[in-house]
């Protein structure tokens, strides 16, 4: 069909409005229509991605009061206190659309709009945390996808100087068709340097600077993050934002400058919905209101659309509120750094936003119906007939045969895991990544959560990513829970306390009834871990749409947390210490092989199920590992998850070179003794003196504790014991019923070669 | 009175900052030089940071010799003054002829980011005196696009002739890495040169960090004998006395 045989659609459809929308629109102008402009700006700001519109009566329900919070949701970025005036600004956002569609810059400015919500705030951003889920990773496209992804991350980051700490990489074939690509960015501050998204005081100037305004990106946020894919729609690319590193890092630095000489009265980064979102959120939040000058807007093409200037998402761009008195000192620091800088309208006291263009008016609307007053969509959850139920806490577990594995060699089952696309070395990804400009870095990506010291004082801040989507395929509250409860859990082995959380919920089309049922579980999944965990969540992203011809994505609540460790000399990592030590398992393990990485590769019995989660046992299991660590009785600390305790033990050995005999009983089934992902497990080594004091601090925090090996040798050797061992290795004439055994050697050859081969990147340094 | 030792700033820096406090560890007065400013405001040594400058935009370095802070470095390196370029500065100072050779994207066309071991390969100089010994391997990281040190065979004889090469890229042992080692040398740098010095010894260029590396928490403090090398120079020469240490090869 040719453009003129289409049958022509009303303007606000073809602007995604809805016609429900449109009347709301109306009543907010009282009752006059809205012309081209403003029905453009609406459009925008309303859109799922600005406007939150499905989401908001969801999210309302999370908790957000916490220990030292400062900021949380509804600013650019959560900022939580960290002592000595000092204060972490952290968010994570996603980029998916984009990034499926021209997937380094999709992934760029997917980089560069989280800086900007972190130094918005007034904070110097110092990591980056990727986490990245594609489809099938030997299919042509997916490899195309992460090329370009990776190099965009890098491209962006290693030039503005962030360093790119961790994150994920996930495969899984519910992303073939829609990648995630979710960035997380922390930054430290000062904490009375504090700048907020503000546009007060009628009669203050506002000021835009950086980049100029282009054509790029316009309806990013309406046309892209806010639809699903029909196919690779080529027409869709105009849409995606072009982004400028160099351009980017002047801006830190310039905007930074303005906060720390108390220059600005408040502060934007110009994202989705570019100035039309940037004025209208800052009038609406200080209960003032806007006049913009169109044509003082410094545009980088001619004849541009007034709606085309007004929506644009041209990157690399700031919006201050500045006092006159202060124009002339704010010009010259932008000048300085080489960005363009321009008057674009005044603060009024009529809280409207109101566009001028010419000496004649051609929009004005409140600024609150853009933003805070925008509709809000009751939509209607339902779960899906098929859905399988999590075990009730307590139930009584009916002993199954689940050994898909008898007579298989348990030995290779691990050298299979550690090779999996999944489950080995991110190395070849993250070596594209600098991960050590800011000389800060502490612990960087590939082993566990990211250690950054925070210079001039004994404190390090420690920071994750985790998302379950497999376990959240098959039960979305328990997937999010979950992914909470291992996001935290990474953060407290290292000794650190988590100090908050923010999270990008990935999910499907909201107007699908399942859709929506997933991120409702989803988030109830969230609130009812962060409470347990006694948690804020200070502030995040969704992404909805997410769904392609193949199918919708699973449900990713994408997990970010900074922690805070207040000596840094305390410091635990995960890798084995020291010969000789003992290896202790804190917390049980509990039936459930749904949703593993085993599963994965050798599959499970239809009945089984996910692993259950008890957030209370969760919540004992940090605190004590935390404590132990500050006593200073653990030697190393690793999360049992993905791969379970076999593929947390051959980490520790891989990650330390030294080899460990362990003898763990098995209740009924080996594969869920050895790779079993139930949650709230930690593998610790200690020094066989403080064994003791170990299990006594355990035992006070009402916690499993067993002692099941010792490091030592070149070799990780797991014996399996018990009424439950299958007796394969026995009649191969083993002492033991079962025997894991391998040279640590080979365990590192096959980590750290799966990545590259799943890409065929095997011919990369 | 600590010496004053100038870190140059161009558009797109993003090392100067690491660089300030590593110097500022070694004892030394940092001091900031804006890339517009004419004169290096009376330091004693001058090193340029990390970072890509201007962007590097069409190519590293390129735009940012043209600077009018170059025009003071180079006129400060002819006069004898101590100029130490580290991964982006030593692409600068390369464009800008104040040592010799070239560095070309590395041999994977992809950037990287690791840690690698690099040994000098003398003592005698202002930027390595204070290093225990040469051949001693050093860890610290490389993150790079552009870093394969390059010249021609006549070149790269005439350099090690007058012995020019200051760093080169070992494994964890202390070997010398081939060209084709991408374990030890992933750049794939000719001769598995890390870093070179001019001919009067003065001015020196290396594509690792030593300032990432420069304390224990860090993972290495195996750079710090390199900022510690260029921090004593800088007060002798502060002092009117000569900063070449002549000690053991």
């Amino acid at each position: 069909m040719t453009l003129a045989e289409r049958p022509v659609e009303p303007l606000h459809r073809r602007l995604g409005v809805t016609d429900d929308e449109l009347v709301a629109i109306r009543e907010r102008l009282g009752g006059r229509e809205p012309n081209d402009l403003e029905l453009a700006m609406f459009s925008v700001m309303w859109s799922e991605h600005c406007s939150y519109k499905s989401s908001k009566p969801l999210l309302r329900t999370l908790p957000t009061a916490g220990e030292g919070v400062v900021a949380g949701p509804g600013e650019n970025a959560g900022v939580i206190s960290i002592g000595d005036g000092l204060a972490v600004a952290f968010k994570i956002e996603s980029h998916n659309h984009p990034s499926a569609v021209e997937p380094y810059q999709g992934a760029a400015t997917g980089v560069g709009g989280i800086l900007r919500d972190i130094f918005t705030m007034g904070a110097r951003p110092i990591a980056v945390l990727d986490a990245l889920r594609f489809g099938d990773p030997a299919d042509a496209r997916t490899r195309h996808l992460v090329d370009g992804v990776v190099r965009g991350v890098g491209g962006y980051g290693n030039c503005v100087g962030v360093p790119t700490v961790g994150g994920e990489l996930v495969f899984d074939p519910s992303y073939q068709g829609n990648p995630l690509v979710n960035v997380m960015a922390i930054g430290l501050m000062e904490e009375r340097r504090l700048t907020l998204a503000v546009a007060p005081g009628p009669g203050n100037l506002v000021v835009l600077f950086g980049s100029t305004t282009g054509r790029d990106g316009i309806g990013g946020a309406s046309v892209l993050a806010s639809a699903t894919f029909t196919d690779d729609d080529p027409s869709k690319r105009p849409s995606v934002q072009v982004g400028d590193p160099f351009a980017e890092k002047l801006l830190i630095e310039a905007s930074l400058e303005l906060i720390e000489r108390g220059l600005v009265e408040g502060l934007q980064d110009l994202g989705a919905g570019g100035i039309t979102c940037a004025t209208s959120e800052t009038a609406d939040r200080a209960g003032t209101g806007i006049l913009v000058d169109l044509d003082a807007i410094p545009r980088r093409e001619p004849d541009m659309e007034p709606f085309e200037v007004m929506i644009s998402e041209s990157q690399e761009r700031m919006c201050a509120t500045v006092r006159p008195d202060r124009w002339d000192a704010v010009r010259e620091v932008c000048e300085r750094w080489g960005l363009p800088v321009a008057v674009i309208g005044t603060v009024t006291a009529d809280g409207d936003i109101a566009i001028t263009s010419g000496g004649v008016e051609i929009a004005r609307m409140p600024a609150s119906a853009l933003t805070s007053d925008a509709i809000v969509h009751e939509r209607v959850g339902t779960a899906p007939t098929h859905r399988r139920a999590a075990p009730a806490p307590g139930a009584a577990e009916e002993p199954v045969d689940r050994l898909p594995e008898r007579g298989m060699d348990p030995g290779a089952v691990l050298l299979g895991l550690l090779g999996s696309a999944n489950l080995a070395s991110r190395r070849a990804v993250f070596e594209q990544y600098d991960s050590t400009v800011g000389a800060d870095t502490v612990a960087g990506p590939g082993h566990g959560a990211a250690v950054l010291r925070v210079k001039g004082t004994t404190k390090a801040l420690v920071a994750t990513t985790d998302g379950n989507q497999a376990v959240g395929m098959l039960d979305p509250y328990l997937g999010a829970a979950l992914s909470v409860a291992e996001a935290t859990r990474n953060v407290s082995i290292t000794g650190a306390r988590p100090l908050g959380i923010t999270n990008c919920l990935n999910y499907g089309d909201p107007t699908r009834p399942e859709a929506f049922w997933q991120l409702q579980e989803g988030v109830r999944g969230l609130g009812d871990a962060c409470r347990a965990l006694g948690l804020p969540v200070t502030g995040g992203n969704v992404s909805l749409f997410n769904e392609a011809p193949t199918g919708s994505i699973a449900p990713t609540p994408e997990i970010g947390v900074v922690g805070l460790l207040e000596d840094i000399a305390t410091l635990v990592g995960p890798a084995f210490a020291a010969d000789g030590d003992t290896i202790l398992l804190l917390g049980e393990t509990t039936q459930g092989l749904a949703g593993s990485a085993y599963a994965a590769l050798a599959g499970v019995a239809a009945e089984d199920g996910p692993p259950a989660l008890d957030l209370g046992r969760e919540a004992a299991l940090q605190a004590c590992i935390r404590e132990a660590i500050a006593r200073g009785l653990v030697a190393s600390a690793q999360d049992v998850s993905g791969g379970g305790l076999a593929v947390a033990l051959a980490e520790c050995s891989i990650w330390s070179g030294l080899g460990a005999t362990v003898r763990i009983g098995v209740a009924d089934s080996p594969a869920v003794e050895l790779f079993g992902e139930s949650p709230s497990r930690i593998v610790v080594s200690a020094s066989p003196r403080h064994v003791p004091a170990l299990q006594l601090l355990a035992r006070q925090h009402g916690l499993p504790v067993a002692t099941i090996g010792v490091v030592g040798g070149d070799r990780l050797v797991i014996e399996l014991a018990g009424a439950g061992a299958t007796g394969a290795a026995e009649s191969r004439g083993s002492r033991v019923a079962d025997a894991l055994e391998a040279a640590v050697a080979d365990l590192a050859h096959a980590w750290d070669h799966g990545l590259p081969r799943a890409l065929g990147w095997e011919g990369l340094a | 009175m600590p010496v004053r030792v100038g870190v140059v700033v161009f558009p797109g820096s993003n090392c100067d900052r690491d660089t300030v406090h590593a110097l500022d560890q070694a004892g030394a007065e940092p001091v900031v030089l804006w890339h517009e400013q004419a004169s290096l405001d009376g330091v004693a040594a001058v090193v340029l940071p990390g970072g890509f400058a201007f962007g590097d935009y069409l190519r590293a370095g390129v735009i940012a010799r043209f600077s009018p802070v170059m025009r003071a470095v180079t006129a400060f390196a002819q006069d004898g003054g101590l100029v130490l370029g580290i991964c982006n500065g030593f692409q600068v100072i390369a464009e800008a002829g104040l040592v010799p050779g070239a560095l070309l994207r590395n041999r994977s066309l992809r950037f990287l980011g690791r840690d690698v071991h690099i040994a000098a390969e003398r003592l005698d100089t202002p930027f390595t005196h204070a290093l225990a010994a040469a051949g001693q391997p050093l860890r610290m990281p490389i993150a790079h696009g552009e870093g394969c040190y390059f010249g021609d065979d006549a070149a790269l004889d005439e350099l090690e002739t007058a012995r020019g090469v200051l760093f080169r890229y070992v494994d964890a042992a202390g070997e010398r890495a081939a060209d084709d080692d991408r374990a030890a040398n992933p750049n794939g740098s000719l001769r598995a040169i890390a870093g070179v010095i001019s001919p009067r010894g003065n001015v020196a260029g290396l594509m690792p960090h030593p300032e990432r590396a420069a304390e224990a928490i860090l993972g290495s403090d195996d750079g710090a004998g390199i900022i510690r090398s260029l921090v004593d120079s800088a007060a002798k020469a502060a002092a009117g006395e000569s900063p070449i240490a002549v000690g053991a090869r």
